[in-house]
């Protein structure tokens, strides 16, 4: 492995050279030690305007910058360069052939054509060519109508055509491949791009892609059967310029001009990424990645890619409350939420439990912590846990990626300390195999040996390396790495922290990280990361939940109110027998099958709500569906608790962005500020609380008749 | 034919032949050596199987994929197993203009067997190649390492004779 990883450094570096402005993310910061003397800029005349460069930028690049945009299939601006589908040829004067753009490197006075007779031609021959081997079955392709040959043939391609072979030998045909259950392969398609090739070798680092045979026989795929093992697999398809590569799941769904697209962020991992919701008929389809080059530049982890379908299942639909038998039944959400009203408000303030899920976002956290401290109760935690010893989480820098995403890109080593980002955060470890190949980061892991898709140091697996690491006591090669380092970056998992040892571990991370951070000449560089495994961890400690249940479970909690806590922490074992169970999440697991009253709320492709991603980027989703059944959105079904009935039915009538604009970020932590608070108008009379003890259901003004 | 899907090994003679290979590139790069190794096992071996495919990208950390690229794209390398006697026959023009049709229809006839393919004593296979660089002397056949030239259907009777009693 390790000369296999070393070579691929090297080429790619050389290849990716070209391109300097295009791989450092937008907002790369520059480093003292990284300013060089900038070589003079080149000039050139692209159809006859001028643009200047600095060398070493392709043709393709310097037209892209003043807005001419030249077509291709084979070019991608994040793998290296290929320079074999030969759309992007273009005419340069004194040059007897045309010249493919994507790879030529600009020059002096260099007068380039991209429309020219000779340009068109070259392009027309080359859709020519492609068309030839290329199937006409676009009325049941998958990609009809996001289909980069479709398009270009449009623009670029000539309006009949010479094909006659089928009369003779027949059009080329290829065996479909199998590279498992995500990814559908129509290889006939195929016209031999390698973007996939590429992507599997440089960005997933799984070398499983090739061509095989030449010439016409030539066929991308594995050779030998194989499944394409990769956590980024799905990224693929977006990049597959024709239907050869297809979403498996999504199959003969829909067209993409019949779905509404609606932007929104991920939440099946920590980091936040950027996605875009494709709906028809109050239905999501599918998910695809959206840009943000400080998060996950435009991949996309194949949990968050492929997990919708999971979001028309085993839903929870209705309200529910437990019957005398134990079996939830089915009820109306007043008498579903003056039950749990009632539970709430005959439960001594000390025996009240919140426990927030994986997946609640702030508003929502915000008011169920609010909720409890109303009835006079500080028990709000976290399913996960986080060690309290120290600081614990009052800074939170503590808790959070301080280097951020993007900025790991510039690091120079990188030490993991028990996580496999592979699988924790998939598009991080990306960043970091990124960094290993283009800018010749080293990094080294304590804990179990894994395959992260590059070479590491593996330290070793025990947690007393980290003490040693930390008081300087060890003499490995790893820690004389880090101690010389410029950029160095320490990465801890927080699932390593459940353990005994964890404040332990966490307390000489913290001190090995201040040891490396006092010692920087770069005072703005961060060296400490906690990488958090949800998506609402890092929301619910600015909040102030404290984190893990643990102490709380010992007390035997008489109500326990589950935000979504479906991690299994909390079980049915573990509580008294009498101990009141309301569950408010969107699925039915493991929190809503020990629930005595089930409230339905919606998932994150259902509401409006904000999340804090592992780095501390507070971002927001938005609603592209509706939630299905009487599910609601979930700080509503919380506030019910609290706000007064007429005000319930007030709040109705208000447009949703009065409220809901209104997680405000005070001193870098969410707050939900609702209007309606100190704001009742007179003639409504005297609010009458749900909890106070002379309230009388009225279902009239039930807030839950939408 | 059956391909074996055995473990491939080098011999000790063959293992350091191909060390030899390996040294020739800087460290880093021993990739490289993967068409010279390819060889070594075709002639360990009369052809490539995938078990070897895989024994060579394990040797010089090169994934696998790589191999397969390489013994795909080279017509030379056999992908499938090979009769004793491996019978190219040139086809490009200055031999065809010199009968090389009919060099090849003799061996067709004579063995029982069309391009391809392998007798069923594993004895001779048939491959048509393009220029082997002998076209003085052409209709030219190579078979293993010789190569036999100005043939005619009778010289071709003959060497068939002549290989199938060795």
């Amino acid at each position: 492995m390790w000369s296999l990883q070393r070579m691929l450094r090297q080429p790619l570096s050389r290849a990716l050279a070209l391109s300097p402005s295009r791989l450092a993310p937008l907002t790369a910061r520059k480093f003292a030690d990284q300013v060089q003397a900038q070589p003079d800029n080149v000039e050139l005349f692209i159809d006859d305007k001028p643009v200047s460069v600095p060398p070493g930028t392709t043709v393709l690049q310097a037209a892209a910058q003043i807005g001419v945009e030249i077509p291709r299939f084979c070019y991608h601006e994040r793998l290296a360069v290929a320079g074999n589908c030969r759309m992007c040829l273009v005419e340069v004067e004194k040059s007897p052939k045309p010249i493919a753009a994507c790879a030529m490197p600009v020059m002096k006075g260099m007068r380039v054509k991209t429309n020219s007779d000779l340009t068109r031609k070259a392009r027309e021959g080359v859709m020519e060519f492609l068309l030839v081997n290329h199937p006409l079955d676009c009325p049941i392709c998958d990609q009809g109508g996001e289909c980069d040959l479709q398009d270009q043939s449009m623009a670029f391609g000539s309006d009949k055509s010479r094909f006659t072979d089928i009369h003779f030998s027949g059009k080329r045909a290829v065996e479909d491949k199998d590279v498992g259950p995500l990814i559908k392969t129509i290889m006939t398609r195929c016209i031999h791009c390698t973007r996939c090739i590429r992507f599997a070798s440089e960005v997933a680092g799984v070398d499983d892609f090739g061509t095989t045979g030449r010439g016409t026989d030539m066929q991308v795929g594995t050779y030998v059967e194989k499944m394409f093992l990769s956590e980024l697999s799905g990224n693929i398809i977006d990049l597959c310029p024709v239907g050869a590569l297809t979403s498996k799941p999504y199959s003969f769904a829909a067209r993409p001009w019949e779905t509404r697209r609606i932007d929104s962020v991920d939440v099946l991992d920590p980091l936040g990424s950027n996605i875009v919701v494709a709906t028809r008929t109050n239905e999501v389809l599918r998910i695809l990645p959206r840009t943000n080059e400080e998060i996950n530049e435009e991949w996309l982890s194949d949990k968050s890619r492929f997990a919708c379908d999971g979001l028309k299942r085993q839903r929870l639909v209705t309200p529910m409350i437990a019957d005398s038998r134990g079996n939830l039944t089915p009820v109306e959400w007043e008498e579903a939420i003056v039950a749990a009203a009632r539970a709430l408000r005959d439960c001594p303030p000390n025996k009240l439990l919140a426990v927030a899920g994986e997946l609640a976002d702030a508003e929502s956290l915000v008011a169920l912590k609010d909720l409890v401290n109303r009835l006079g109760s500080e028990n709000a935690c976290t399913e996960q846990y986080f060690p309290l010893e120290g600081a614990g989480t009052d800074l939170r820098s503590s808790y959070v990626l301080n280097t951020k995403i993007a900025n790991v890109e510039d690091a120079d080593f990188v030490l993991l300390i028990g996580t496999n980002v592979r699988f924790e955060a998939p598009l991080l470890n990306a960043r970091i195999r990124k960094a290993f190949i283009h800018k010749e980061t080293d990094i080294a892991s304590i804990g179990p040996k894994v395959d992260l898709t590059y070479e590491y140091i593996h330290v070793g697996d025990s947690a007393s390396i980290v003490k040693d690491f930390a008081t300087g006591s060890s003499s490995h090669e790893a820690l004389k790495r880090l101690e010389s380092a410029k950029r160095p970056v320490v990465i801890i998992g927080a699932d390593q922290l459940k353990t005994p040892e964890g404040p332990a571990l966490l307390a000489y991370t913290q001190e090995l990280a201040l040891r490396l951070q006092d010692k920087l000449a770069d005072k703005e560089w961060k060296v400490l990361n906690v990488l958090q495994r949800t998506a609402s961890q890092v929301a619910a400690l600015d909040i102030g939940y404290t984190p893990g249940v643990g102490k709380y479970l010992q007390d035997g909690p008489k109500v326990v109110f589950l935000l979504g806590a479906d991690a299994g922490v909390v079980t049915r074992e573990a509580l008294p027998k009498d101990c009141v169970v309301i569950y408010q999440g969107h699925h039915g697991d493991a929190g809503a099958a020990i629930a005595d009253i089930v409230l339905p709320g919606a998932a994150y492709t259902e509401k409006r709500g904000t999340f804090v991603n592992a780095e501390g980027r507070a971002q927001q989703t938005l609603p592209a569906v509706t939630p299905p059944g009487k599910a609601r959105e979930d700080w509503k079904i919380i506030r019910e608790f609290q706000i007064p009935r007429f005000c319930a039915a007030w709040i109705q009538r208000l447009p949703a962005t009065r409220l809901m604009s209104s997680v405000h970020l005070v001193g870098g932590r969410p707050m939900l500020r609702l209007p309606v608070r100190g704001a009742i108008p007179a003639f409504l009379g005297t609010p009458t609380s749900i909890l106070s003890p002379n309230y009388v259901p009225d279902c009239h003004s039930s807030f839950a008749t939408r | 034919m059956k391909e074996k899907e055995e473990q491939f090994s080098f011999t000790s003679d063959n293992l350091r032949k191909a060390k030899k290979s390996i040294e020739m590139y800087p460290k880093g790069r021993e990739g490289s050596a993967v068409m010279p190794l390819l060889y070594l096992v075709q002639e360990q071996c009369g052809w490539v199987p995938e078990s070897a495919m895989r024994y060579v990208a394990d040797m010089l950390h090169i994934p696998h994929i790589r191999v397969y690229e390489v013994a795909n794209f080279y017509t030379m390398y056999n992908l499938k197993p090979v009769g004793k006697y491996l019978i190219q026959i040139c086809r490009t023009t200055p031999c065809w203009l010199c009968n090389s049709e009919e060099v090849l229809n003799t061996f067709k006839k004579k063995l029982g067997i069309n391009i391809g393919e392998t007798t069923k004593d594993n004895l001779f296979t048939l491959k048509e190649v393009e220029c082997l660089g002998a076209c003085v002397n052409a209709p030219v056949v190579q078979i293993n390492n010789d190569f036999y030239e100005n043939l005619t259907p009778e010289k071709v009777e003959n060497i068939i004779a002549e290989l199938s009693s060795k």
